[in-house]
């Protein structure tokens, strides 16, 4: 009965169905799942459910849900009048429910097929998996701040503007900038922020028309020539360098009168410091552009470097990253963009302003004495994130994340320390920042990729660090480590990898091809997905045809 | 600091294995005269009990929805989340997880974002719905740029009745991107003549209902209009449990349908983080922004999910990408599902049922009211008033006497000399108590 309402949205299992013949296709699945560790000693005891022990296997809500079943429990109102001008839905929605304890189970058993950064080394390059302190979660639920809704009077928010207001404060002291936009919702919403702060200020100068070129190392994020697409600019690529470094007389040959910015990324995403920054802060600038950091990396340098003194006119930080709120299993984030002097004046609203019966929200362009270029969002941005961030950098203080900084660089250069005789490093064995870039050179003739190295780590128990980015290496590994671990979990990350590097060089390719054979699911075909898209569930026909 | 495991003893030894002597020069990249020698200007660190002990004091300034009888809304919702949402959301495997890149560890985020885009395609009456984006308002920022790519056109038409938060994103981006908007003046009455706007440059027509004013909108006519000249009609929520009782956007023809999921399984946040649904029609399937969640099988031929189509994504294609978004609000959406779940067909509409009639309640008691005029003819859980004084001074005046009434009009449309309209929400958690409390103090200040 785990499958009642059937699964036709689901393929059909090759292989492994004769095994299960009548059982159903999910006893069918499960039967799959159960034959899956070939050759191990669970593969020659085959469950009747096919769980195994802890590690359950769960139907879809559809297949499990009742139509007339909810955990909620709430009283028809009396009778009453509706006011809905004839607009009433007649037809059934189609959304199953589950008592409260199945629902409980069913996502708890979801939860469990998931690999987070409390189960493990989470070493994904440029998304800054770093512990996620529990104080965080539990202050952003006081009433104050979880419970207060965005549009009540001002009087009865002071508590909540004067958060924003302070940790606005932390992040301009952090960059030295001037002021802080802090609405964006994520990194990427935070580059569109700080790119229509310069597209406005080019255009108050009446340059408008003629700067609209945005220069982009190869090595940027996809968003970065993504956002400046969005908004009108024609992106002209920087090649990356052997070194992995930007160089200056590279921008300084495509620098002109329709220049309007360069989108770099410092430390960049090979992992490295831009050496020439402030050469090249300077050559944007006598060239009458604007220099957008994106702050993906700040973490290598918080407390260590201010991107003010680099020359940075815009940089967003993800909250997420730098300062620890949770990734969610993707999102939500939170991108706040802090301006120079320059452009300072152009910030969105709504902005905290002090006056002098407290802390004041400019809500309206007509109320700023500024010139902000427009709104990036409904309401003041994630506050639940503002209070998390600010409660990550009043733990470690300015002392404690110039530490936190200084140990995820260690911690990077440990593992590239420990990897460096066996894997390879494109731009030369020298210092990186808070992750460590690798290629796949060192895996030549062994038959091996980087997905395949990848997947292999899974069954080791590690998460995968960033594959195949940044794109100008070929196979590209990217380590980040962070702060949050310990010695001893590196040294067994560095044993583990050195184990694999042997194995792949010793032609254990099965190990690597055939992996992940211990995960939730062996690996998956995406191709598949793509070519024939299924994105919902659809109810079987006789299903369908009751609900009608 | 009690996050960070190495000791000073560790330390020492990574740095000798490294090969240096001092952390300082991993940082040698650094331009010398700008490496910080001190910690910057900001208090050193504190235990969790101190740092605990400054954000209750922040947080006790500020009057919560819990605390008070309490009426605002506007693009936001009190509502009651059941205690099993936020204990899901906190589970470890779900929290501290990240985008589910290695599907193969990933599939609890990733069957819930199956069963997430499911629930929300079936909620609107549309064939797909995204793995959702950040919140209502960008979602319709989205919706629009995406209406553009569909029709190659680059005129939009917004109601007068869209929240003006969300018009303003969308100009935002629009004037930004030198594509055209035609904004309706507010529409209090919920009758503008948007028909005649629409011509054969209109790409698309952004109508929200129930509209900011809190009318119930008949699209039919509307979507009918656009499909003759070609364009799309985006229909835009801000309350999602309406949808459990009115006709869903899909079946009047909407081309694509966006808004706020946030009175679903979400607190109100002071306004995020929240999370925006979007759903279309399988033949935009392509020119969709945000992330999507697709069904395959493993190497054993389990069923199994991934993240799919993501050559449209900005990670591929960089400065040619449908978006330049690279994120979701996972865990928003996940409360959504699993409140979504736990209420279930019954317990959705029981709920959408239980807003209209409280408001209903507000309507009939707040219309007895001398100096109080109820405008809507139709509306869910809010409605506009007209009042005998400023709405902003009289909020005020209530909450000085603990009600908080609703949202001036005048906050949101400062210009539009609508100054005596207040907007005023009614959901579950609204007791009759509290509606007798507001029309009492109406009374007092009125």
């Amino acid at each position: 009965m785990l499958n009642r309402q059937g699964r036709p949205s689901a393929p059909q299992a090759h292989g492994v169905s004769d095994p299960a013949a009548g059982m159903g296709d999910q006893a069918a699945r499960l039967q799959g799942d159960a034959n899956r560790a070939t050759g191990s000693a669970a593969g020659s005891h085959p469950t009747f459910t096919g769980n195994k022990a802890l590690a359950q296997v769960e139907p879809l809500l559809f297949e499990i849900g009742r139509y007339d079943t909810t955990g909620v429990d709430l009283d028809e109102p009396e009778d009453f009048k509706p006011r809905l001008g004839g607009l009433e839905r007649k037809e059934p929605i189609g959304l199953p429910g589950l008592s409260e304890p199945e629902t409980m189970r069913h996502y708890v058993r979801l939860s469990q097929q998931n690999y987070g950064i409390d189960t493990g080394l989470f070493p994904l390059g440029s998304c800054t998996m770093k512990h996620n302190a529990r104080l965080n979660e539990r202050v952003a639920r006081l009433p104050g701040f979880s419970d207060v809704h965005p549009l009540q009077p001002i009087s009865t928010v002071q508590g909540a503007l004067g958060l924003m207001n302070e940790l606005g404060r932390y992040l301009v002291t952090l960059t030295n900038m001037t002021a802080v936009a802090l609405s964006p919702k994520a990194g990427a919403h935070g580059e569109l922020c700080g790119m229509m702060a310069i597209k406005a200020a080019i255009e108050a100068k009446g340059e408008g028309k003629t700067r609209n070129v945005v220069l982009v190392p190869d090595s940027a994020h996809g968003t970065n020539p993504a956002t400046a697409a969005l908004i009108g600019f024609v992106v002209k690529p920087v090649p990356a360098r052997e070194d992995g470094w930007v160089h200056v007389e590279d921008v300084k040959e495509r620098l002109g009168p329709d220049v309007a910015a360069i989108m770099l990324t410092n430390p960049n995403t090979c992992g490295l410091f831009e050496p020439q920054v402030a050469e090249i802060a300077k050559a944007i600038h006598d060239a009458g552009a604007y220099f957008y950091c994106d702050g993906a990396n700040f973490n290598a340098i918080v407390g260590k470097a201010k991107p003010g003194d680099l020359g940075v006119d815009a940089m967003h930080i993800n909250l997420h990253k730098t300062f620890s709120t949770p990734h969610g299993g993707g999102g939500p984030g939170s991108g706040p963009v802090v301006l120079s002097a320059r452009l300072a004046p152009f910030a969105p609203v709504p902005f905290v302003r002090v006056g002098q019966n407290g802390f004041e929200l400019v809500e309206q362009e007509s109320d700023a004495a500024e010139k902000p270029f427009g709104r990036m969002t409904a309401f003041h941005g994630q506050m639940g994130m503002y209070v998390r961030a600010l409660s990550y950098m009043l733990s470690h203080g300015s002392d404690g994340m110039k530490q936190a900084s200084e140990d995820a660089v260690l911690n990077a250069n440990y593992i590239r320390a420990g990897l460096a005789d066996l894997l390879s490093l494109p731009f030369g064995n020298k210092p990186c920042m808070h992750e460590v870039l690798f290629d796949d050179a060192w895996l030549k003739d062994t038959g091996v990729t980087t997905l395949d190295v990848a997947k292999a780590m899974i069954d080791e128990g590690y998460h995968p660090m960033t594959m195949y980015f940044p794109l100008v290496v070929h196979g590209a590994m990217l380590i980040e480590p962070t702060e949050s671990e310990s010695k001893s979990s590196l040294d067994l990350f560095i044993a583990t990898l050195r184990d694999l590097a042997m194995a792949a060089k010793n032609g254990d390719t099965e190990r690597f091809t055939g992996a992940p054979y211990h995960a939730p699911r062996r690996r998956l075909d995406e191709t598949r997905a793509a070519r024939n898209p299924v994105l919902k569930w659809t109810p079987p026909a006789p299903v369908a045809e009751a609900a009608e | 600091m009690r996050y960070l495991p190495l000791s000073d003893t560790d330390r020492g030894e990574m740095l000798a294995r490294i090969g240096v002597n001092h952390v300082d020069e991993l940082f040698a990249d650094v331009p010398k005269n700008l490496l910080l020698e001190e910690p910057v200007d900001l208090p050193r660190r504190k235990g969790e009990l101190e740092v605990e002990r400054i954000l209750s004091r922040m947080s006790a300034r500020n009057v919560s929805a819990s605390s008070v009888p309490f009426f605002v809304g506007a693009g936001a919702y009190k509502h009651h989340v059941p205690a099993t949402v936020d204990h899901l959301i906190q589970r470890s495997e779900f929290l501290t997880s990240y985008t589910p890149y290695q599907p193969e560890i990933a599939q609890g985020t990733l069957q819930y974002l199956f069963e997430f885009q499911t629930q929300v395609a079936a909620l609107t009456g549309m064939d797909v719905a995204n793995a959702s984006m950040y919140d209502g308002s960008t979602g319709t920022g989205e919706a629009v740029l995406m209406a553009h790519r569909v029709t190659k056109r680059r005129k939009a038409v917004l109601s007068g009745g869209l929240h003006p938060h969300y018009a303003d994103v969308v100009r935002t981006l629009s004037d930004m991107a030198s594509d055209e908007v035609v904004t309706m003046n507010p529409d209090v009455s919920g009758t503008e003549d948007i028909l005649s706007q629409i011509d054969d440059k209109t790409s698309c027509v952004v109508v929200q209902t129930p509209d900011v004013f809190g009318n119930v909108r008949d699209l039919k006519a509307i979507a009918d209009k656009a499909h003759q000249h070609g364009a799309l009609l985006i229909a835009v929520f801000t309350e999602a449990v309406s949808l459990g009782l009115l006709k869903s956007p899909g079946s009047q023809g909407a081309d694509i349908v966006v808004g706020e999921g946030q009175s679903i399984g979400n607190a109100l946040n002071f306004g995020g983080p929240y999370v925006g649904l979007f759903a279309t029609q399988s033949k935009y399937i392509r020119q969709m922004p945000g992330r999507l969640c697709g069904e395959t099988v493993d190497a054993d031929g389990n069923r199994g999910f991934v993240l799919t189509l993501s050559t449209r994504e900005q990670h591929i294609r960089r400065d040619k990408a449908t978006s330049n978004i690279c994120t979701n609000s996972g865990l928003c959406s996940l409360a959504f599902t699993i409140h979504m779940t736990l209420l279930g067909e019954a317990g959705l509409s029981r709920l959408a049922r239980i807003n209209h009639a409280n408001a209903v309640k507000l309507a009939d008691g707040l219309a007895a009211v001398k100096g109080v005029e109820v405008l809507n003819r139709t509306f869910f859980n809010e409605f506009t008033v007209k009042l005998a004084k400023p709405a902003a001074e009289v909020v005020e005046r209530l909450a000085e006497k603990g009600v908080l009434a609703g949202v001036p009009v005048s906050r949101l449309l400062p210009d539009a000399g609508l100054d005596n309209l207040l907007l005023v929400a009614s959901t579950e958690v609204n007791t009759d108590d509290d509606r007798a409390a507001l029309c009492a103090a109406l009374k007092e200040v009125l």
